[in-house]
């Protein structure tokens, strides 16, 4: 199958720090796929890179088949790429389903009252709608990493890039969103999921990579990667061979 | 005491006018962070333009609006586009040496193209039209033309900010530009429609205001005066808040006049100086989110 994602030999530092070094990478359609890698790798970079707002030193990326490098993140996310941010940044004076209609000001052939059917959906599947009048600025953490979710849906993705979603949550509150993220699977939508916690990784996604120092040093089935010599290096801090 | 209450109610309908110099301006810095000024120059610009227009179209300044509104509003679009975004995103100070420049170029143009002379525009007889409701107390039908038709404009941005898509793109991107692009708004096409936004409101109260005052070409750093002192007084952030600033501005100018002739702009100046020290947020401060 014709990958949705493709990075080929994508290259980004600052100055002395390798985020990038002749990356390659293929996201399958419909495929979830999740990334370690130890602090200050350069993970949240790539999703910057992939969604056009930090430049790449070289190298191209694909999106549908496309060559997507040269095009603003306006023009990305029309294509159907969508992130979410480690640190949630709702619109703060916005309402909460005012920060999800936001996506459809521009989108041509919806009418108001579309946007407003899709917009409630999505906010009833994060499970958002009590709160849809309150301002953004006011949730909780649990709320606002849902609205980042929300929002992101709202631009009605292909691919959605997630940025650690359990940090700062409780166990529970985690496994909320996690039942979350198995539902977007199930609606066709590829993913590709940076997070720290690698047990909730495990149990949802097909295959697991693992950046540091520019390079992917580990590319396995989910169930393998703890067993990994790299994974075990950096996590558990035990030497690697 | 009778002449007083007179010179109030004039301050209060222009006022209306100093808010719409104010709306303009905040619009601009609430969006794309960018202090604009040339802001004044372009209201005088737009004033020359009605002139121009109304010559040679034997047309009264009302009808000229019309032709004014929108030619001064894609202007704004096309100067956005085309100069003004190649200086955003690399701190404040090339947005501001760029428009201080965009200022100068204005002032020498209109110097050259109409000279210095003084200009108003002719109204007709509506300028001398008013209700008296005694033998001493009157209000002008103009003024009271230009009071409504600023509430109505003020009214209308605050709608469309709040109840529109356009408004929530308005209000996304000002807050967090990125995200905003990341949801697919193309930030330098709002930046651009809200300078043309922005010259279309101002383009009115500019008419209206030289249908009132004469202006030469180098009354404009004036204007954007007025407009900041607005914004301040009212609060930054507020629509409603930069109305009543431009309206206590509009006043503390009338009772500047009333007192001496010369004192007008003074005592705006000093009204300014007075809620700056005693409210610095503004009589209308935003709440904080
Ligand atoms: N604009 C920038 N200029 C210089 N260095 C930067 C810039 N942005 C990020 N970096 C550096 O690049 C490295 C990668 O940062 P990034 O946030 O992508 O890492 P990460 O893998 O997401 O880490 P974490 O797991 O902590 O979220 C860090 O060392 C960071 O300090
Ligand atoms: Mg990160």
């Amino acid at each position: 199958m014709a990958p949705i994602l493709s990075l080929k030999k994508v290259s980004k530092s600052y100055g002395a720090i390798v985020i990038a070094n002749n990356l390659d990478l293929d996201v399958g359609e419909g495929e979830a796929l999740g990334m370690l890698g130890p602090n200050g790798a350069g993970k949240t970079t790539l999703f910057g890179l992939i969604t056009g707002t930090i430049r790449a030193n070289s190298g191209r990326i694909e999106f549908l088949g496309e060559d997507i490098s040269r095009l603003p993140p306006e023009q990305r996310c029309r294509r159907g790429l969508a992130r979410s941010f480690q640190v949630p940044q709702p619109f703060g004076g916005m309402t909460v389903f005012e920060n999800l209609t936001v996506s459809a000001a521009f989108s041509k052939n919806r009418s108001e009252r579309d946007v407003y059917q899709d917009c409630a959906r999505i906010l009833d599947e994060c499970g958002l709608t009590d709160k849809a009048n309150l301002k953004a600025g006011s949730l909780t953490l649990l709320d606002r990493k849902r609205l980042e979710f929300a929002r992101a849906l709202a631009t009605k993705p292909r691919l959605l890039l997630l940025d650690e979603v359990a940090g700062g949550l409780s166990e529970a509150e985690c496994e909320l969103l996690v039942g979350l993220i198995k539902r977007i699977r199930k609606t066709g939508i590829s993913i590709v999921w940076i997070e720290h916690v690698i047990h909730a990784l495990v149990a949802t996604v097909d295959r697991i990579v693992v950046l540091a120092g520019g390079v992917f040093v580990a590319d396995e089935a989910p169930e393998n990667v703890v067993l990994h010599p790299k994974v075990a290096e950096i996590y558990m801090g035990l030497p690697g061979d | 005491m009778i002449g007083t209450l007179n010179a109030m109610i004039q301050g209060l309908l222009l006022g209306g006018l100093y808010a719409l110099f104010a709306a303009g301006l905040s619009l601009i810095f609430g969006v794309m962070r960018m202090v604009n000024i040339a802001h004044g120059d372009l209201i005088v610009a737009s004033a020359y333009f009605a002139y121009f227009v109304m010559q040679m179209l034997g047309i009264g300044p009302f009808t000229s609006l019309l032709i004014v509104v929108p030619v001064v509003a894609a202007f704004g679009y096309a100067l956005q586009r085309w100069l003004l975004n190649y200086t955003l995103g690399a701190g404040d100070l090339p947005p501001l040496l760029v428009t201080i420049a965009l200022s100068i170029i204005l002032q020498n143009v209109l110097l050259i193209v109409f000279t210095a002379d003084v200009h108003r525009l002719q109204a007709g007889p509506i300028e001398i039209a008013s209700w008296a409701f005694n033998s001493e107390l009157s209000v002008g039908v103009l003024p009271v033309l230009q009071f409504v038709t600023s509430v109505i404009i003020i009214g209308a941005l605050q709608l469309l900010f709040y109840k529109s898509s356009f408004g929530r793109a308005f209000r996304a991107t000002s807050d967090d530009q990125q995200v905003a692009q990341l949801m697919g708004i193309e930030t330098r096409h709002i930046f651009s429609l809200a300078m043309a936004l922005s010259l279309a409101v101002v383009a009115v109260a500019g008419v209206f205001l030289a249908i009132r005052t004469n202006f030469n070409p180098f009354t404009g750093p004036l204007l954007l005066i007025f407009g900041f002192e607005a914004i301040v007084m009212g609060g930054l952030g507020s629509l409603w808040g930069t109305l009543v600033g431009g309206i206590l501005l509009g006043i503390a100018q009338a009772i500047g006049g009333q007192i001496q002739v010369g004192l007008p702009f003074v005592a705006g100046h000093v009204a300014f100086l007075a809620v700056l020290y005693f409210l610095p947020q503004g009589l209308f401060p935003k709440v904080s989110q």
